[in-house]
């Protein structure tokens, strides 16, 4: 007999919705520890409203945990979800519109009362207007379950409401096959202190994953499986963007063996790095929460004058306080590593929505000539190797250099093969020629123009830094004009020799040439990397080539872009590194250009290919 | 600690090579010949010392000592200087700072660096006007001055810098004038010894700019009943023969001038860990009452970055792998 609910595919989009208060991003983060553990490639996508505690039930309040999961390899979060669990009106209407053609919705139904239908905006009931027409919708009363399940435990009515989460938990890790033994185990640990807490979420647990099974309703809940992930051998975890992010910059500590200072003021969504660097004293990283933003940049040059790495970290308004000061770093020849995690702007912009907003700040955004080495991460895992990478040019180099990273990174989660720190090179900076003294102070390392790093502390070797231009030979204050013209090409060539030491640009996916390079940076990795695939398994002539560095770019770019018939640059902004693209290399890219605070979407990416290779043979240039 | 602390330095080995690019007769060369005679009487090492310096002709300082220096930008040398005591705590770091650079443009990380008790010494030369901008009135300034900026005078309320000091939560604050070479060099000896953040305003003349604004108590022949010079333990009195005195009016809870030789008994003893006092005599100025000077307030408190190194979990030592905290979460392996 066929079974009519249980579906296969090799992979599957869900997404969680509810009220901010809902506990859906933990609802979210646990089912992935799960998916993880079955043995499933994953990509994670949290969108969560600007408002801490938006008002219950309104469409503004709505928080999302979007999972993409299967046999992989999973790049992204998925373009549209096939599964989605709803716990009030609030978060069907505003996900509806990006679900899946015939994507199952499960409804918390106690909270389609008439109340929770009008804080919608809902005049009539979905589940009777026919605006659910085409879905396929399971209605359980899951708060009513969950009251139930937990009413041994003498919780107040609020504290047993809360528990809905892991009721509707439990009943989804059925739906996948899922064991639920992990999350009970890591409810023990977190509710370690309260009994009846941790009891009662433990029991809310097993009363939804054991109503897949018994209710009768069963049968008509539908079952999906998907195939265990193809991954290289290896010892893997689950890893957010703000986690590999902190472990990059810790561990870059450690391959030079330096204190690592970061030093920082909190702002979204840079701020879970902050946290998460808080925890990591034991790896030699000191967190200063400074006054504000240029304090806290500031506070960061002052550990790098004194030796220590210092990094510090914000987002675009933040950054943009930070100009001056990082331009002090560049004239003072210091090492200083600035994250930023862009989102939307101008100004306060949308500050819980991704954009990659920064590029042109990061590259031409301070006073007068002075060039800043910007490295970007592409994915949650890569910001590891970023972070290191951004260290390592910084030290190298004496050099400010910048870190782009994005909210959806550092939030998005996906398995990573653990790497093997020992494998990684060692950091270094230049250092003095002890025999020479401080004749040498400034004598600069004729592959990086690095500077030596003499700290306060040091005898026989006391010296004046500042950000008056200096003499190039002997540090001193110079106002002379041919010396300020060499100073000021030596800083040029200073960061345009970084490209001497970074890898030859590789292409992605794809064609290694042919009719059109998609070249991208940053978070749209995932999503690039699925649409050029895509169509390149047409026999379509795509490469996706995507950069890790932005400033210099690999020497071979060019080159590269040049076996090529078109270029076609999609970016989560109006164009920036398009037009990077055409300062720096004289290449006049079409655009893909999105700036609605929503990754793209695979399909959209195709979309925009197909239509680039379709109109090849007409124009040679295209207005842009 | 250093090694060899058995050859004794002088002025001289703490003044730099650089030619000094102040006006003739600004106070700063005053300042400067009293620091580098400070730092040799404490025994202070050359390659353990930095001076930190923001914008403005005061923050021209470290090119002219033979320590290690960074002149820094406008306003921000207390958090450069916060941040490099994070990475050395044991240095001996100043800070050497301006009316404007300190108290307009800087106020936010003057402020934050004087709660927090950081341990710089902070020198904040105040003239009452910006000199290296050619003139324009200060946040010191006196209401009504005229400058090319304030034609018709200004109209805002200048800031007592002690008092800003004092709200802030600073634990060491004292007053010397550029010229007063044995008050100037008390005050600078025992900023150096205090364990924490110890903030010295130094009037000092703008020849150019703001030429005797602080003449009503600097010049010799008004000094006597213009200028207290407290000292902890002591009775605050002034004038010739210290024939004057401050005492409290409970009524008011203001100070007032008593015949310091009839009525002995009523003035006060200066307590310099007494923060109310402090305030009174901070501010207090001509015409009716004289300048407080020296060591107005000394409270010492826990130094910002011996705690930030105490409390951190291993005093900014490694003592983890990063390989053992990439597996700090559940792992899997795929064969």
């Amino acid at each position: 007999m066929i079974d009519h609910n249980l579906f296969e595919s090799d992979s599957v989009v869900v997404r969680f919705a509810g009220d901010s208060g809902d506990g859906v991003q933990l609802m979210g983060t646990q089912f992935v520890g799960a998916t993880a553990l079955a043995g499933k490639d994953f990509g994670t996508f949290p969108d969560y409203p600007a408002e801490i505690r938006a008002p219950a039930g309104t469409t503004y309040g709505v928080s999302a945990y979007q999972i993409h999961l299967g046999a992989g390899p999973i790049t992204t979060a998925g373009d549209k979800p096939q599964v989605l669990v709803a716990f009030n009106p609030a978060a069907l209407k505003v996900n509806l519109p990006s679900l899946d053609r015939g994507a199952l919705i499960i409804l918390n139904t106690d909270s389609f009362t008439s109340r929770g239908l009008q804080k919608a905006g809902y005049s009539e009931d979905p589940r009777k207007s026919g605006a659910l027409d085409g879905f396929q919708v399971v209605e359980i009363d899951i708060a009513t379950h969950t009251a139930e399940a937990v009413k041994s435990f003498g919780l107040s009515k609020s504290d047993a409401g809360r528990c809905k989460n892991f009721w509707a938990l439990g009943l989804v890790q059925w739906m996948f096959g899922h064991e639920i033994a992990s999350i009970e185990a890591w409810l023990a640990k977190r509710f370690a202190s309260n009994d009846a807490i941790r009891e009662a979420n433990i029991a809310a647990l097993r009363a939804g994953h054991a109503f897949g099974e018994t209710a009768e309703l069963g049968a008509a809940i539908p079952r999906w499986r998907t195939p265990r992930a193809k991954f290289p051998p290896g010892e893997y975890r689950g890893i957010r963007g703000s986690e590999a992010l902190a472990l990059g910059l810790a561990a870059a500590g450690e391959l030079a063996d330096r204190p690592v200072l970061f030093c920082s003021y909190p702002i979204t969504p840079a701020s879970p790095l902050l946290h998460r660097l808080a925890q990591m004293g034991a790896h030699g990283v000191g967190v200063f929460q400074a006054e504000d933003e240029i304090a806290a940049v500031c506070a960061a040059i002052g550990a790098s004058y004194g030796g220590a790495i210092g990094v510090t970290s914000s987002s675009g308004p933040g950054i943009a306080l930070k100009t001056e000061a990082i331009g002090l770093a560049i004239a003072a020849e210091l090492p200083l590593v600035i994250v930023d995690s862009q989102r939307g702007g101008p100004s306060t912009g949308l500050p819980t929505k991704t954009e990659q907003s920064d590029l042109y700040q990061a590259v031409y955004g301070r006073n007068a000539d002075a060039p800043v080495p910007v490295v970007a991460a592409r994915s949650p895992s890569d910001c590891f190797d970023a972070a290191i990478d951004a260290v390592r040019i910084a030290l190298r180099h004496m050099t400010p250099v910048f870190l782009l990273t994005d909210g959806y990174l550092a939030n998005a989660a996906e398995p990573w093969r653990i790497p093997d720190i020992d494998a990684y090179p060692r950091i270094t900076s230049p250092a003095l020629d002890p025999s020479r003294g401080r004749e040498a102070l400034f004598e600069r390392d004729p592959a990086t123009l690095g500077r030596p790093w003499v700290v306060p502390g040091t005898p026989g070797l006391t010296h004046r830094v500042g950000g008056l231009e200096k003499d190039i030979r002997t540090g001193h204050i110079s106002y002379d004009a041919a010396n300020h013209q060499a100073m000021t090409e030596l800083r040029a060539r200073k960061v345009a020799s970084v490209a001497d030491f970074i890898p030859d640009q590789e292409v992605a996916v794809g064609a290694s040439e042919g009719d059109l390079a998609v070249v991208g940076w940053g978070s749209t990795y995932g999503v690039l990397y699925q649409a050029v695939q895509q169509i390149a398994r047409t026999g379509a002539r795509v490469g996706l080539i995507h950069l890790r560095y932005l400033n210099p770019f690999p020497r071979n770019l060019g080159a590269l872009l040049s076996r090529y018939e078109r270029v076609l640059v999609p970016e989560m902004n109006m164009g920036q590194l398009a037009t990077l693209l055409r300062d720096r290399l004289d290449v006049r890219p079409a655009q893909l250009n999105k700036v609605t605070g929503q990754p793209f979407l695979v399909s959209e990416v195709v979309a925009a290919i197909r239509q680039e290779l379709a109109s090849l043979p007409k124009a040679q240039f295209r207005a842009v | 600690m250093s090694a060899a602390i058995d050859s004794k330095l002088t002025p001289k080995d703490f003044t730099s090579e650089q030619e000094v690019r102040w006006c003739p007769g600004c106070g700063d060369y005053a300042i400067l010949k009293s620091v580098t005679r400070v730092l040799a009487d404490v025994g202070a090492r050359p390659e353990r010392t930095v001076f930190v310096s923001g914008i403005g002709c005061s923050s021209r300082f470290p090119y002219y000592v033979e320590t290690y220096g960074f002149h820094t930008i406008h306003g921000r040398a207390p958090a450069i200087a916060t941040g490099l005591k994070l990475a050395q705590p044991d240095l001996d770091v100043w800070v050497v700072t301006g009316d404007g650079d300190g108290l307009s443009i800087g106020g936010n990380h003057l402020l934050h660096a004087l709660r927090r008790n950081v341990g710089l010494k902070i020198l904040l030369f105040n003239n009452e006007v910006y000199g290296l901008t050619k003139g324009q009135y200060s946040p010191t300034s006196r209401r009504g001055t005229r400058t090319p900026s304030t034609p018709y005078g200004s109209i805002d309320t200048p800031v007592v810098p002690g008092l800003f000091a004092l709200g802030a939560g600073a634990r060491f604050i004292a007053r010397g004038i550029d010229v007063d070479k044995q008050g100037l060099e008390a005050v600078l000896a025992a900023a150096h010894g205090f364990d924490g953040a110890a903030f010295v305003e130094i009037f000092q003349n703008c020849i150019v700019y703001n030429d005797n604004v602080f003449a009503a108590f600097t010049e010799k022949e008004h000094a006597p009943d213009a200028q207290l010079r407290v000292e902890h333990g002591k009775p605050l009195v002034f004038g010739e023969d210290g024939s004057k005195g401050l005492r409290l009016d409970p009524r008011t809870l203001s100070l007032s001038i008593v015949d310091a030789k009839e009525r002995p008994d009523e003035v006060l003893v200066h307590d310099e860990t007494n923060a109310t006092l402090a305030q009174l005599l901070l501010g207090l100025g001509p015409p009716e009452f004289p300048v407080a000077l020296g060591v107005i307030y000394r409270n010492p408190a826990p130094r910002f970055e011996q705690e930030f190194v105490a409390r951190h979990p291993t005093q900014m030592k490694r003592t983890a792998k990063i390989a053992d905290a990439l597996r700090q979460t559940s792992t899997w392996v795929v064969e």
